[in-house]
């Protein structure tokens, strides 16, 4: 399985001053079924020794053809597909989806609604965070333990989701114009309790990781990714703001009710593994803010704008971009209506496919085990970057 | 509509500050009637390199962010018709954005080649590739256009819309619609 | 052998009273076997997580013997296939297969690893990995729930249980004809070469009815054997 023609590797070998006959490159094809490529992602790697020389990214082993499939159903009918597109965020996808409709046809959403999206879009991000550090964690070889709490805090909030939405991970809960069902009293005061115990779990995880020897050496210096690299590859998310560029598309564009909540945006130095590590750890912080705010303030009323009509609907001609701060980083979708039922066009701007551009950059020079932790610390899911 | 920070550029002022800049380039205001009211440009292909270098480098845009390119296939019914590339800017510098460039190709089989942003614009250089693989629209300067998502040796661009898929529906437990009639063919033809 | 299989369940009883458990041999062959399956750490997609999250604290596979996820396939005797196969990785997962030794066994888990689920009308999907290999226990849902894997583990390890050492079921490493390895298909053009393995899958002869689809072919209401 090499994609490297043996004249290419030989004239690479002769620029590194190995054309002494005794090669010492070697090849190597990590992933698709790899214990740390975070499902069916392969690298095409060329090793000199320990040290990388060069990797290739080979995508396509999870490509389902969303967008190709969603050409063929109606606007509604593409809803849950969204929850699969980066499974461990069902929610936030779902956000992504019904803004860029609520966009291409005006639809206005309710205040309530509003809120119950920033409580589980914030829910989300936390899981997600939690679980990511604990992969993590689990790639350096710290087998189990941060990935059994992370689990754990998970379960909490799956619970929260599966007795508000009726699923644990494919939510399929936000619809054009508001939500699709309401939250009870009940359900508030229960997720307000989990996020009212969610800092406990912080502050026990950091104490667990964050001055432990073995991850600062394992993560510091590693996998560096300048500033203006960062920005002209299009990163977006927690790895673009760990390498220190204040772009966080919650406070930019301030979709849905964001501008009204008080939060920071935590912003890295170095840009190195370790960077991103913190930041997901101080955005967990952030979000709990902005959840006890929405939780405070959160109004009475519909959750569902009554003019919409979901079914039969039909946009008129035209296009609509529009891209929401998903866990990940900017998630994005671009539809383009005939005015049809169906979208002529549907398209999603996935942040883990886009993350990945400059892998091979950061891997440069570095041994194998960092690449191992450098892909772990970009946090992408197959699901959204083959889509 | 929920309240937007960074507001849609004004495309006349861009077009007017990108007749100036570059010379010679011809854009084209396509409207969008929809409330969003994201007006994109049209911008031929022989000077869109120049064009998007002007958009990045300028100092009042300063669009160093590629956020989205996606291909769309125009097919006509006279067999005609074109394919089409939607660069979505932004500017994290700036905070504004985004700026829709379009570019178009000739026709849909032979002159279907544009010139690559990915030199201007690293974000693009996967989104290329992949519009490559399933639209089959060739970008000139592309510093690596391979197939993305499809294996070596496939044939066609399935993302196009007159893509026909292979049927290998032989059998569905749960099928309905299209399916189910594709699954009824094989049956009657298995029966036969 | 044969007459010592059929030991009698009174017997059976009065044996464990005095402290004797297993009386025959293939009892203690299916016994070790079923209560110690080591699966292959495999994920596809979104189902992945779920079967994750069933190694985890609250559900604990680990209390069935099957919590040891194995990143080699030489070292696993339990394929769980946990999500969307596409073709152009259907190669892979059958390699993989091949590479397990015997005896080995599949879950398909979540409704894309038996039929192609939800994206089954995708260009890229295949649609059942029981097409390319024998498939045990299917676990419908989307994704099943952590407790529906926890049972199409039971279920896999009472077929396992009821499995003889000589016979028409045993165990397919028993028997030296039977093929352990299988057809990896190629790249083609637009599809697999070939879409399905003929000597593993057919499509079954029912009646696809427009009135009542779901009737009329196999039942997916919880795990069952296939
Ligand atoms: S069955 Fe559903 S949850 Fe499982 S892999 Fe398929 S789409 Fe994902």
């Amino acid at each position: 399985m090499t994609s490297m023609t043996t004249a290419e590797l030989e004239r690479q070998q002769a620029e590194m001053g190995f054309d002494d006959g005794a090669s010492h490159l070697l090849e190597v094809s990590m992933g698709p079924q790899h214990p740390s490529t975070h499902g069916v992602f392969r690298m095409d790697v060329v090793l000199d020794g320990e040290r990388i020389v060069k990797l290739k990214p080979v995508f396509g082993y999870l490509h389902r053809n969303h967008e190709k499939i969603a050409e063929s159903e109606t606007y509604l009918g593409s809803m849950p597909y969204t929850d699969r597109l980066d499974y461990l965020c069902s929610l936030t996808n779902n956000w992504g989806y019904a803004l860029a409709v609520e966009r291409l046809a005006g639809i206005t959403v309710p205040e309530r609604a509003e809120y119950l999206r920033v409580i589980v879009a914030e829910l989300t991000r936390l899981q997600n965070h939690a679980c990511l550090i604990g992969f993590l964690l689990q790639d350096m070889g710290a087998s189990g333990t941060p990935l059994m709490y992370a689990f754990r805090e998970r379960e909490t909030i799956l619970d929260l989701f599966e007795s508000l939405t009726g699923a644990r991970m494919m939510c399929n809960y936000l619809r054009f114009g508001g939500c699709r069902v309401d939250a009870t009293p009940e359900w508030l005061r229960q997720a307000q309790q989990a996020v009212e115990a969610f800092p406990k779990f912080l502050d026990e995880y950091e104490q667990l990781l964050t001055g432990n020897e073995i991850l600062v050496a394992r993560t510091q210096g590693v996998g560096l990714l300048p500033k203006d690299m960062a920005v002209q590859a299009g990163i977006t998310g927690p790895t673009l703001r760990a390498s220190g560029i204040n772009y966080d598309v919650r406070k930019v564009d301030g979709y849905g009710i964001y501008d009204r909540f008080a939060f920071r945006v935590p912003l890295g130095e170095h840009g190195d593994v370790f960077d991103r590590y913190m930041i997901r750890l101080l955005e967990m912080r952030e979000s709990i803010a902005i959840l006890r705010q929405a939780l405070r303030e959160i109004p009475a009323g519909p959750v569902q704008d009554a003019r919409t009509k979901l079914r039969g609907f039909r946009p008129k001609p035209g296009e609509a971009y529009a891209r929401i701060e998903s866990p990940k980083g900017e998630l994005g979708f671009y539809l383009v209506s005939d005015g049809s039922a169906n979208p002529y066009r549907y398209r999603v701007r996935p942040p883990s496919l886009i993350n990945l551009t400059v892998l091979e950059e950061m891997c440069l020079g570095r041994n194998v085990a960092d690449v191992v932790v450098t892909l772990g610390s970009i946090d992408i899911v197959m699901g959204e970057v083959d889509r | 509509m929920s309240p937007e920070r960074s507001a849609n550029m004004d495309v006349e002022m861009v077009r007017a500050a990108l007749a100036a800049a570059v010379p010679g380039c011809q854009v084209e205001i396509i409207a969008n009637s929809r409330p969003a009211a994201q007006h994109s440009l049209l911008v031929d292909a022989e000077h869109a390199v120049a064009i998007a270098e002007f958009l990045r480098d300028d100092a009042a845009l300063r669009l160093d962010y590629c956020s989205n390119v996606t291909g769309i296939d125009w097919p006509m019914k006279d067999g005609g018709g074109y394919l089409e590339a939607v660069y979505h800017l932004y500017s994290m510098e700036k905070k504004h954005g985004p700026l829709v460039l379009r570019l178009r190709t000739l026709d849909r089989v032979a002159a279907v080649h544009l010139p690559s942003l990915a030199p201007v614009w690293r974000s693009a250089e996967l989104q290329e590739r992949e519009i490559f693989d399933l639209f089959g629209i060739q970008f000139d300067g592309h510093p690596d256009l391979r197939r993305l998502l499809m294996w070596e040796g496939f044939a066609g661009h399935p993302m196009r819309r007159d893509y026909v898929e292979p049927d290998d529906y032989e059998y569905e437990p749960t099928a309905h619609e299209t399916v189910l009639q594709k699954a009824q063919q094989h049956q009657r033809e298995a029966e036969r | 052998m044969r007459g010592i299989l059929a030991v009698d369940a009174q017997l059976k009883t009065e044996l464990q009273r005095q402290g004797i458990f297993a009386t025959t041999l293939q009892e203690l062959y299916n016994w070790g076997r079923k209560n110690s399956l080591w699966p292959l750490n495999f994920g596809l997609a979104c189902c992945a997580i779920e079967m994750i999250a069933s190694t985890m604290a609250r559900y604990d596979l680990a209390r069935f013997g099957a919590e040891v996820f194995r990143p080699s396939p030489r070292q696993a005797d339990l394929m769980i296939v946990a999500g969307t196969v596409t073709k152009k990785m259907a190669p892979q997962v059958v390699r993989l297969y091949n590479q397990m030794p015997e005896p080995k066994y599949v879950i398909a888990m979540g409704a894309c690893a038996i039929s192609g689920g939800p994206f089954k009308q995708g260009y890229n999907v295949l649609k059942g990995i029981d097409r390319f290999i024998p498939v045990d226990v299917y676990i419908p849902g989307c994704p099943p729930r952590p407790e529906a894997l926890i049972d199409a583990l039971l279920t896999l390890q009472k077929k396992i249980d009821a499995q003889t050492l000589t016979g028409p079921n045993q165990p397919r490493c028993a028997d030296a004809a039977a093929p352990s390895e299988f057809l990896v298909p190629q790249f083609g053009a637009h599809d697999l070469e070939p879409p399905q393995n003929p000597a593993v899958w057919h499509p079954p002869l029912v009646q696809i009815a427009p009135a009542q689809p779901v009737a009329a072919t196999q039942s997916t209401a919880g795990a069952h054997e296939s």
